[in-house]
């Protein structure tokens, strides 16, 4: 129902000429994410420089070690510095995440664009195609490829590549064919210009925004599914730290030090966190169907 | 309507055979002849010539197609190498188990979900909303898992309250009880926040719809108002999204069984993996692949039997 | 002189807003009696649509009714218990809603809203009442009533939805029918037929028809009298002939010099009223349309105007009515 006011109320906001960074900055929870996520791939960064320890590093007799001076978060069950451990284990959480998601991406554009672009038949197989990745169970078609391939930090990535690209393809795929039926689109086509053209003018800066939003809301889910993958022991091999396996070696030693697993969680869930809340604070600064907020 | 069912279930019969092709593919894509990789290291010579013979592997690929596909219709998914029992026997052993520790799950988060979605409404653009919010959209990110691991820590380890392993004595519907609580919770919590934020959202927009101001105008009750013109439209969305989840479920319910030591789909197929249990992992995937697409189709006809406005749209 | 059947007396309603207060109407009166087809035009922002939303006791929830009542046959409706109102709606104040395609549920057959809309004939079967809605739907010219009834609204082409909306209204045989804005979401030839609906059920409806409409050319063809409003106000009200022929309010005679219809000399740029309406945030002080009006002097912008009896059928808010 559009109430009396809409049309004066207009003409008393502010110009709605507002960057996605501005109204970044005014959400909370987008901000939240985005110094939660700085921390984080800041850590994965300088790690070779700031872990006081070197996590591989084996010192029996400290085993089980509470938190004090010498070890920050304290020690497993092999001697090892935990908070070496987990900023190693970030070091490994963010590389694969942003290498699998990336790759993904990537292919999944390629993908997408063809499907869209290309003949109807090849975009009919490829949708069967895509729709049959989505129908598995995720973890199912991890785990029955890791069985093939063996476990390992490779077949950990080409795992949570081939999961990840249908999504990405079909949101290119979908932007392209919104496009291609676009009134202004058909007129560039009718004075001759070319796909490429209409690809790069076009589809690509329109495409950027959910693109890079879908990659914000995925990372988290890679992470967790690494972190899962690694805590079965199907992902990330021993010694590397990853926090799956800390979580393992924490569960194994559920009793005799319960700090572990706390101290092994954290992390986990404070990135997970903080990526979803970039994610939804991009998407709610990205997004152009900004609805008026009038307090009801 | 008829039109679109049949459609429809077509569509999920025609993913399952990609599947299942896809599998069928993947022996020959790894290294290695199929009978070791499909026996694994412990393959003697004798029993990789049996199962070479019974699955065919010397024939034509042709040949071996057809073989396979006609042994999943009838039932036979091969056989378990390590308890020489047919793979369908084992599964159909422990899915109870996942199914029950899903659906249990999935029932805590759409009660909590739905009732926290409808407070969110009518608290709505308070601060109870905002916290609720914010809460929301945490609580999708954490993985179960991790859950699972501090509610064992916190529940089992330090208060002894709940049991840490197991599913309860059989028969002692007491024990099981218990043996659920904590797993259900770790699963089921990453979705409550996820479906009061979907419940909110779409009864909100259904709500300042013209056709609720219709109905109003012409002066029908409340109650009627929001049960047959606003929830019938707002429960759409929500059920299409319990049905996608509920492959997410499973796919928690892979890692909460582990933590919590029950017997389930979750700790055989992990268990298979780290045996190279190819005959299992590989039936296992089929399995619940095709109870997925079984779930979401379903979903899907009640979706149309529901919003007529689905069932004129043609797949694009 | 009688009680009129419709008479809205001083309404002020005022919405709570991120900016402030918005007095979307400000003092407007307004009647109708039985058997007058009356109509209220005005352009966006005018508050039109807060009037609509009064007349069916539908106001948002942030919206004050500052002063003034709706009154039907003397009764006020504004100020009665949430049961009464409800029971008004649809019985004796019925609306044609602009938007058919949104205005029906998307998920429910007509014949079941046509059925829920009888809520109020207790007495009736489900049977019979939509026998009544299938008799309804034949006389606003529905070739195939039965089969319209088991359709969905997004099955039925937009004039047969349309006709469906007038209709509904219909059913219960309400003392005043509010069409909102009939036309606008309509084509050319589709208006036309509404139109022809509307006139034609003249003589079945014995209440009054308000028309509520930005398009002039709908005003002539239906009304009898017609109110102009302004920013919140009424700024002239007079009969079809009089609003056409001699009208008084510079608003008025600017927007019917712009009428398309009306232009004397071919031209290559149509005639527009420059400006825009004013914010009603915090209302002028003076007279709302001086900024934009030709004839306006220190006094209009800062005292309100009068209003000025013209005829007994016409009367115009300004300084400067030419006499």
């Amino acid at each position: 129902m559009s109430f009396e006011g809409e049309a004066s109320l207009a003409e008393a906001l502010p110009p709605k000429r507002r960057t996605a960074w501005r109204a970044l900055r005014r959400d909370p929870m987008g901000m939240t994410g985005a110094v939660l996520v700085g921390t984080f791939v800041f850590l994965a960064l300088l790690a070779p420089w700031i872990a006081p320890y070197d996590p591989a590093k084996i010192d029996v007799l400290n085993k089980f070690q509470s938190p004090d001076w010498n070890h920050l978060l304290g020690t497993d069950h092999l001697g090892r510095d935990l908070l070496s451990r987990i900023i190693w284990g970030a070091r490994v959480a963010l590389g694969i995440a942003i290498t699998a998601t990336g790759v993904a991406g990537a292919i999944g554009l390629i993908l997408g664009l063809i499907a869209g672009f290309g003949p109807r038949w090849l975009d009919a197989i490829l949708v069967l195609l895509f729709d049959s990745f989505s129908s598995l169970p995720m973890i199912m078609f991890a785990l029955a490829i890791i069985t093939v391939l063996g476990p390992g930090t490779q077949t950990l990535i080409l795992v949570i590549v081939i999961i990840s690209i249908p999504g990405y393809a079909r949101l290119i795929r979908a932007q392209t064919l919104s496009l291609r039926m676009a009134d202004y689109i058909q007129a560039e086509r009718a004075i001759g210009a070319s796909s490429a053209r209409i690809i790069l003018r076009h589809l690509l800066p329109n495409v950027v925004g959910p693109l890079v939003i879908l990659l914000s809301m995925d990372i988290p889910v890679v992470i967790m599914l690494e972190a899962g993958l690694s805590y079965l022991g199907f992902g990330v091999k021993p010694p590397t730290p990853s926090w799956g396996n800390i979580l393992y070696d924490g569960y194994t030693s559920l009793r005799a030090a319960p700090n572990m697993v706390i101290v092994a969680g954290a992390p986990l869930v404070l990135c997970t966190i903080g990526f979803t809340f970039l994610g939804e604070g991009l998407r709610d600064a990205l997004d152009p169907k900004l609805k008026l907020r009038v307090r009801r | 309507m008829l039109a679109y069912a049949i459609k429809r279930i077509l569509l999920a019969i025609v993913i399952l055979i990609v599947v299942m092709l896809g599998m069928f593919t993947m022996v020959f894509v790894i290294p290695g002849d199929p009978a070791s990789v499909a026996l694994g290291p412990r393959a003697t010579p004798e029993l990789k010539a049996l199962l070479i013979a019974r699955m065919g592997l010397d024939q034509p690929l042709g040949a071996q197609i057809v073989h396979f596909f006609s042994s999943v219709l009838h039932g036979d998914l091969g056989i378990d190498v390590w308890s020489q029992r047919p793979v369908l026997d084992v599964i159909l052993e422990v899915f109870p188990q996942t199914l029950l520790l899903g659906v249990v799950s999935l029932s805590w988060a759409l009660v909590g979900g739905v009732a926290l979605g409808c407070l969110a409404v009518v608290w709505r653009d308070t601060i109870a909303d905002r916290v609720l919010g914010v809460l929301s959209v945490s609580m999708i990110s954490v993985p179960s898992f991790v859950i699972a691991l501090y509610s064992l820590l916190i529940f089992s380890v330090w208060l002894g309250w709940l049991p840490a392993i197991g599913a309860g004595e059989k028969g002692d519907f007491g024990s099981q009880f218990r043996a659920l609580i904590l797993p259900s919770f770790a699963i089921g919590i990453t979705w409550v926040g996820y479906l009061a934020r979907l419940v909110r959202a779409s009864m909100l927009e259904v709500m300042s719809a013209n056709h609720i101001r219709t109905a109003r105008a012409f002066g029908l009750p409340e109650g009627r108002v929001i049960m047959r013109y606003a929830l019938r439209i707002a429960i759409v969305p929500t059920i299409a999204i319990i049905a996608i989840g509920f492959g997410s479920i499973l796919s928690s319910a892979v890692f909460v069984e582990t933590v919590f030591s029950r017997p389930g789909i979750g700790t055989l197929i992990t268990g298979a993996v780290e045996k190279r249990n190819y005959p299992v992992v590989m039936g296992t995937v089929l399995f619940m692949t095709a109870f997925y697409l079984l779930v979401v189709t379903s979903a899907d006809l009640l979706i149309a039997k529901l919003d007529p406005r689905v069932r004129d749209v043609l797949r694009g | 002189m009688s009680v009129p059947l419709l008479a809205i007396r001083d309404l002020t309603v005022r919405y709570q807003s991120n900016d402030g207060a918005v007095e979307a109407l400000r003092g407007v009166s307004m009647r109708a009696e039985a058997g007058e087809v009356v109509g209220i035009v005005g352009e966006s922002g005018c508050g039109k649509s807060t009037l609509v939303a009064a007349l069916i006791a539908l106001l948002a929830a942030n919206a004050e009714i500052s002063a003034g009542t709706v009154e039907l046959q003397g009764r006020d409706i504004l100020r009665r218990t949430a049961a009464e109102k409800r029971a008004l709606r649809g019985a004796e104040i019925a609306m044609v809603f602009q938007d058919s395609m949104t205005a029906f549920s998307p998920v429910l057959t007509l014949g079941t809203q046509l059925v829920d809309f009888q809520h109020n004939l207790p007495n009736l079967t489900r049977q019979d009442k939509l026998a009544r809605a299938k008799t309804m739907l034949a006389k606003v010219g529905i070739a195939d009533p039965a089969l319209c009834l088991g359709r969905f609204p997004h099955q039925l082409s937009g004039g047969m939805r349309q006709r469906a909306a007038v209709a509904a209204a219909l059913l219960m045989s309400p003392q005043v029918l509010v069409a909102d804005e009939p036309t606008t979401a309509l084509d050319v030839t589709m208006e036309a037929q509404i139109l022809h609906l509307l006139r034609s059920l003249r003589a079945e409806i014995n209440g009054t028809i308000l028309i509520v409409t930005h398009h002039l050319g709908v005003i002539g063809e239906l009304c009898d009298r017609v109110y102009v409003m302004y920013a919140g106000e009424v700024v002239e009200e007079a009969t079809v002939d009089d609003l056409y022929h001699a009208p008084r309010h510079p608003y008025t005679r600017a927007l019917i010099d712009c009428d398309p219809a009306h232009l004397a000399t071919r031209t290559a740029v149509l005639p527009t009223i420059p400006g825009r309406p004013p914010s009603l945030v915090s209302p002028p002080k003076g007279c709302a349309f001086a900024p934009r009006c030709t004839l306006a002097d220190a006094q209009c912008h800062s005292i309100r105007p009068p209003r000025v009896h013209i005829s007994p059928s016409q009367a115009a808010l300004c300084h400067k009515v030419a006499l």
